[in-house]
């Protein structure tokens, strides 16, 4: 049994003992083994060249990563927090995601971080930033739930030829424990029904796959079957296996952490819409937190954030529809 | 809040209803329950009560006029104080008739239209169990499963034979004044003639012998005695033939056809046996000629031979009479106070009441059943 960041330590040891090329840097990567000790022991075992601690400064890291992908190696950068990807954006949008189109140079890199709330870490170590980067194509985004895919995407992540966000739930970090399989690989693209259903789907990712799950556990006593999907990576999306879970239920609750407006699922809610229209018998509904940044306080940030309590309710009433 | 009152759907072929009587005018008051029109369609004439109290505003349609089902034909705006039941008021039933009060069932979620359409499910039929009683998907997948046999058809054009059949079914019925007598013969003699006869038939001549060319044989000699059963009607007149031309209904793969034994009264059971097997079997093998169908004067049908114990022919129009043979079988019957078994059959004789009265069409079937008890015309000459 290892737990979410173990499995991502893991992924990272093994990617970087089976291919020279990959390597990591970021702040306090090396000889702190990161904030969260994601990477601790990395640099006793792959040395400082390998493992590079750098200045405060996003925009440099993302920068040195594509220089250096260019140059035929495959970083691993991590944002100490997913936050401060934002300080890097022009980086990845402009350059990093349009480089293969633009002129033909892949740019395998990865930017991993701390992503999400529920840790009473306020507006700026909180956030969900998917939403930024959805509407730019060109970018991978994978957002693992378990420990198991958490170590199986990152994997794929590092081998694929281009961009990946990876976004790390910093609330899963040690809270879940599994059995990893030793040669645990998840390709890229793919969704996974994590408990099967035939009155409701609800659609989700990341640490919200957990709280789906719990939902649907109370639902079942009182005999109502929700199919749970969980996404995985968000682009490329696994739009099939939305559209089937929806054809097989006809009713769909979209739950996501990041704020409603603009949050993915309106666009998973339009992608229903317009290719699984006649097979719906209610209304798409989605469960998010609250169109505000993400407070400091517990009471508020309990309020701020999906929970079992809001899907129940919100299934409940689409389910009476 | 104002409400709107339909026409229900009270059973499942009514498609329309003419309204018979309004009992309320705009600007009186109506209490819920209270009959507000009368309704008539081609099965039942029928009260709408009003599904809730109030002041009926409007009535959408006038005495006599015919609107379909399902339709809108009255406002009420109900008493200031009334609310909606919660949830929102679904269907009620009200003197055993489904009427629903107003809310969004009318609209119905894409996935609910495409199973509806997909397997023929009428909506209005469907009961809502959603928010509001809309009908949800599994509503509609519930009715699929309930659905009486008689609502999943199959549509297949008929065969040529088939229409004709009808047609010329629905034209006898239609043209003549059509009704059927009933006799009991007693078949005694006529068992004996066929055994006696049965083998040297079969052997000498490869026919296989029943009942009928003796009831044919009997049927020309009664023909003859009664000439206006062997007769037609063209419009005022009855046109006697001076031939018996005796057509024998015979059930085919796809239908019926009437081979016709042409001019019975020159021939005898061994000729009518012959030329009755002859027609059967081209009718079977669909080697029939327009000539064999022609001309026929009189027709004879054999429904015993599937069993039945008697039937209602339609006449073969334009003849004014048609003789239906039911199955032989032994029964117990009183002959000089004795009770005898007896091989017995009930012959129908439907006849053109504007031909023929009660007493010549009892006559007939008299001479018939004489001849085959008593003088039975014999199989061997």
């Amino acid at each position: 049994m290892i737990t979410y960041l173990e499995a991502i330590r893991q992924a990272l040891f093994e990617e970087m003992e089976a291919d020279p090329r990959v390597f990591l840097l970021g702040e306090d990567v090396g000889s702190y083994g990161g904030a969260f000790k994601v990477t601790a022991g990395l640099q006793e075992k792959f040395g400082e060249e390998r493992v590079i601690d750098t200045p405060i400064s996003e925009s440099a890291i993302v920068g040195a990563a594509i220089g250096a992908a260019l140059a035929g190696l495959r970083p691993v950068a991590e944002m100490q927090f997913i936050d401060f990807i934002s300080c890097c954006f022009n980086m990845i949008t402009n350059y990093a995601a349009k480089a293969h189109y633009c002129w033909g140079a892949a740019i395998p890199i990865v930017i991993r971080g701390p992503y999400g709330g529920g840790v009473h870490a306020g507006p700026f170590h909180s956030q969900c930033v998917e939403s930024y980067f959805l509407n730019t194509p060109g970018l991978k985004i994978v957002a693992p739930a378990t420990a198991t895919d958490a170590k199986g995407l990152l994997k794929a992540a590092v081998r694929d030829p281009n961009p990946v966000l990876y976004l790390e739930h910093k609330y899963l970090y040690r809270r879940i424990k599994e059995d990893v399989p030793a040669d645990a690989f998840v390709p890229l693209g793919k969704a996974a029904i994590r408990r099967e259903g035939k009155h409701l789907s609800l659609i989700t990712y990341s640490a919200m796959m957990h709280t789906a799950l719990e939902a649907a556990d109370q639902l079942s006593k009182r005999g109502v079957e929700v199919e749970v999907l969980d996404l995985r990576t968000l682009s490329p999306l696994d739009e099939e296996a939305v559209l089937q879970t929806v054809r097989k239920t006809s009713k769909v609750l979209l739950l996501h952490e990041a704020a409603r407006f603009g949050g993915f699922g309106g666009e998973l809610a339009a992608i229903i819409a317009e290719k699984a229209f006649d097979y719906l018998d209610g209304p798409i509904v989605r469960v998010a937190a609250l169109d505000t940044p993400v407070p400091f306080g517990s009471p508020l940030e309990e309020t701020y954030l999906p929970d079992a309590a809001k899907v129940v309710a919100a299934a409940t009433r689409l389910l009476e529809y | 809040m104002s409400i709107k009152v339909i026409i229900p759907q009270i059973g499942q072929s009514i498609a329309e209803a003419t309204i018979v009587k309004w009992f309320k005018k705009p600007g009186e008051p109506i209490e819920k329950g209270e009959s507000l029109v009368e309704i008539g369609t081609d099965k039942i004439n029928t009260e709408i009560p009003a599904p809730e109290s109030g002041v009926v505003q409007t009535l959408l349609a006038q005495e006599g006029e015919t609107v379909p089902v399902q339709s809108e034909i009255a406002i009420i705006e109900c008493d200031a104080d009334f609310t909606p039941a919660s949830p929102a008021p679904g269907p009620v039933e009200v003197g055993g008739l489904e009427v629903r009060a107003p809310s969004r069932e009318q609209r119905h979620s894409p996935v609910v239209r495409r199973l509806a359409e997909e397997h023929n499910v009428d909506l209005a039929k469907v009961r809502g169990t959603g928010e509001g009683g809309r009908i949800t998907r599994d509503d509609v997948l519930g009715a699929i499963d309930t659905i009486p046999a008689a609502l999943k058809t199959n549509v297949a054009p008929m065969s040529r034979m088939r229409k004709l059949i009808a047609e010329h079914m629905v034209r006898s019925k239609r043209a003549t004044a059509e009704l059927t007598t009933f006799f009991e013969v007693d078949m005694t003699e006529t068992v004996e003639q066929l055994e006696k006869a049965k083998e040297i038939y079969q052997k000498d001549h490869a026919l296989k012998l029943t009942y009928l060319p003796f009831v044919i044989a009997a049927v020309s000699k009664a023909l003859n005695a009664f000439p206006v059963v062997n007769s037609s009607i063209d419009g005022e007149n009855i046109v006697y033939k001076n031939q018996c031309n005796i057509g024998i209904a015979i059930a085919v793969e796809e239908g019926l056809m009437v081979p016709v034994i042409k001019n019975v009264g020159e021939k005898n059971v061994l000729a009518i046996s012959r030329a009755a097997s002859d027609l059967a079997e081209r009718a079977r093998t669909n080697r029939l000629t327009a000539d064999d169908l022609g001309d026929g004067t009189f027709t004879i049908t054999n429904p015993g031979a599937f069993g039945a114990l008697a039937g209602t022919p339609i006449i073969n129009y334009p003849q004014v009479a048609i003789l239906g043979l039911g199955s032989v079988e032994k029964r117990a019957v009183v002959i000089q106070d004795a009770i005898c078994i007896r091989p017995m059959a009930y012959f129908s004789l439907t006849y053109d009441h504007r031909a023929m009265d009660g007493a010549t069409a009892d006559a007939f079937m008299v001479h018939i059943k004489k001849t085959l008890e008593t003088t039975c015309p014999p199989a061997l000459e």
